[in-house]
């Protein structure tokens, strides 16, 4: 039971940045590899405002810098390094990301130098709940509802609002979309937002686990949530939801048993590779119709 | 008066030239077709007018405004609107869904329910189909959507390209009356065409393009009658 949920929990993490990287995947058509370090630099804003504190509201104000800040750099990096790209070859525009992903990797450690630094977010103080004889983390529980009611509110979003329509019009059509009037681009841009926006809630949700900050803190978490999407389809938001809980999941179940727990990360991309030699295009993707 | 002014316009591919200087004009509450043999550049036209691709040279006014550099979503709400080559429906939404893309730029809700129920009295199947999904439908139900869709944003000129592609001709008729119908309701149409006996017989005028070049023109009755146009276009 405490295992399950706090992997539920992870893998709500892990599913909230997939999101970025299958929303980007399915509308933009890239794969924005400097996804991880907008993580990265969530947790570094959040780190500025809350630093050794243990403030619970100073977490929150936190939070909503560091979805400022996220926001901000997820579109001018857009702006700046993939939209002069658009058109160009899909690999021509992989590099430029990689190039973007280290590129903030070093700013970061120009400011802040690469040593880990600590940070207290008041998560630990919340103590934890007793529920049917399992003693389970608040910080955990909390994490799992806000990442349910964050991933209800972008379906909701998506499936019911007009600018969502018109993300999935361009999702599967970017010229057709032009030609209702949509402005792709804008789109293009506001995908990128929300992303980047979900990046800033898996920062503050991550230090609270595991509560370390350094230039390279999203890559762990990008590199899996990378997988998760590719498990569920990518392009697919549900299936970049199914396949981040699932990882989360089995990597608590995992560290949980003595015997496999240094076998975590060879059991989850060993998952990986079955998954995509049973069904190539994730559990929940759709073959794509190629076009004529 | 002229609602689309095309002037030497040009276009390319890498370092062909696929389109070598083409002038036409629609005038306003006309048809005109452009006929053309495949690869003639019919449709390199029409992405080239909606600014789905780049020009080299020219220019495109409608009405009184220059378009030659307007992004294609700025086109829409100034009533230009175009159903593309292959339809492209969003296959993967309903077609209420579709309908209402559509609409995108059209805020008034009233009026999207009256446009709404206007094309679902044209098209029963569509209203009956709402809740499908798109790429569900058959061919010529599909074709009927991607024009119903196009209508939704009220077009003063409707660019059609091939509109009767890979239909049965029952839906070709279908199809070909529906144009009719639209622009006796007021709605200006460009029309590329396959089928250039069903084009030319109800188009006002028509340019008939070779290679990038238009090598004729006149009224659809005169090239339906004149000779080279039958050998080459009409298989008489
Ligand atoms: N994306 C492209 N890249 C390179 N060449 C292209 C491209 N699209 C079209 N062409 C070339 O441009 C020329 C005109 O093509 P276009 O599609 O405009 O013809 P079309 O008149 O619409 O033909 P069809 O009746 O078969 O639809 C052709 O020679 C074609 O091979
Ligand atoms: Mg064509």
């Amino acid at each position: 039971m405490e295992t399950l949920i706090n992997g539920l929990s992870l893998g709500g993490i892990y599913a909230l940045i997939a999101l970025g990287y299958t929303m980007v995947y399915g509308i933009a058509k890239m794969l924005n590899f400097a996804h991880g370090d907008i993580i990265m630099a969530g947790a570094y804003a959040i780190l500025l405002v809350v630093g050794m504190t243990g403030n619970l509201l100073l977490s929150v104000v936190a939070l909503i810098a560091a979805i400022a800040f996220c926001v901000l750099l997820g579109v001018t990096t857009e702006r700046l390094a993939y939209r002069p790209l658009r058109g160009a070859s899909p690999l021509a525009v992989l590099i430029t990301a990689i190039g973007v992903s280290y590129l903030l990797q070093s700013i970061a450690q120009l400011f802040f130098t690469s040593e880990g630094q600590p940070v207290s977010t008041g998560a630990a103080q919340l103590g934890s709940v007793t529920f049917l004889g399992a003693n389970l983390k608040l910080s955990s529980l909390i994490t799992l509802g806000l990442c349910v009611m964050i991933m209800t509110a972008l379906t909701l979003f998506v499936d019911k609002t007009r600018v969502g329509r018109a993300m999935l019009a361009v999702s599967e059509d970017r010229g057709a979309a032009s030609l209702m009037g949509i402005n792709t681009n804008l789109i293009i841009t506001l995908t990128f937002a929300i992303g980047s926006a979900l990046a800033a809630f898996a920062s503050l949700f991550y230090l609270m686990q595991f509560p370390v900050v350094s230039p390279t803190l999203g890559s762990m978490p990008g590199i899996k949530a990378f997988t998760a999407a590719v498990i569920g389809g990518i392009g697919s938001i549900p299936g970049a939801m199914v396949g981040g809980v699932l990882l989360g999941v089995i990597e608590c179940v995992c560290q949980s048993i003595p015997a496999l727990s240094p076998y975590t990360i060879a059991i989850e991309f060993g998952l990986l590779i079955i998954i995509l030699l049973v069904r190539p295009v994730g559990l929940l993707g759709k073959k794509r119709r190629e076009k004529v | 008066m002229a609602l689309l002014t095309v002037e030497n316009l040009q276009v390319s591919y890498g370092l062909i030239r696929a389109i070598k200087g083409v002038s036409f004009e629609v005038n306003e509450g006309e048809i005109v077709a452009l006929i053309g043999a495949n690869g003639a550049g019919k449709t390199t036209i029409m992405h080239a007018l909606s600014n789905l691709i780049g020009k080299d040279a020219g220019t495109v006014h409608f009405a009184d405004t220059d378009i030659t550099h307007t992004p294609a979503h700025k086109l829409v709400p100034m009533g230009l609107a175009q159903v593309p080559e292959g339809r492209r429906i969003f296959q993967e939404l309903t077609v209420a869904e579709n309908l209402r893309l559509g609409a995108y730029t059209r805020k008034d809700k009233a009026e999207f329910n009256e446009m709404l129920e206007k094309m679902f009295e044209r098209f029963p199947i569509l209203k009956e189909r709402r809740k499908q999904v798109a790429g569900t439908l058959s061919g010529g139900e599909q074709q009927m959507l991607a024009m119903s869709r196009a209508l939704m944003s009220h077009p003063k000129l409707l660019l059609l390209d091939e509109p009767s592609m890979g239909l049965s001709p029952l839906y070709v008729n279908t199809i070909f009356d529906m144009i009719r119908q639209i622009n006796e309701e007021g709605t200006t149409v460009l029309l590329v065409e396959q089928n250039a006996k069903k084009a030319l017989s109800i188009a006002d005028r028509a340019y008939v393009l070779e290679i990038g070049k238009i090598a004729k023109t006149g009224t659809g009755e005169e090239l339906l009658s004149d000779d080279a146009i039958r050998r080459a276009y009409l298989g008489d």
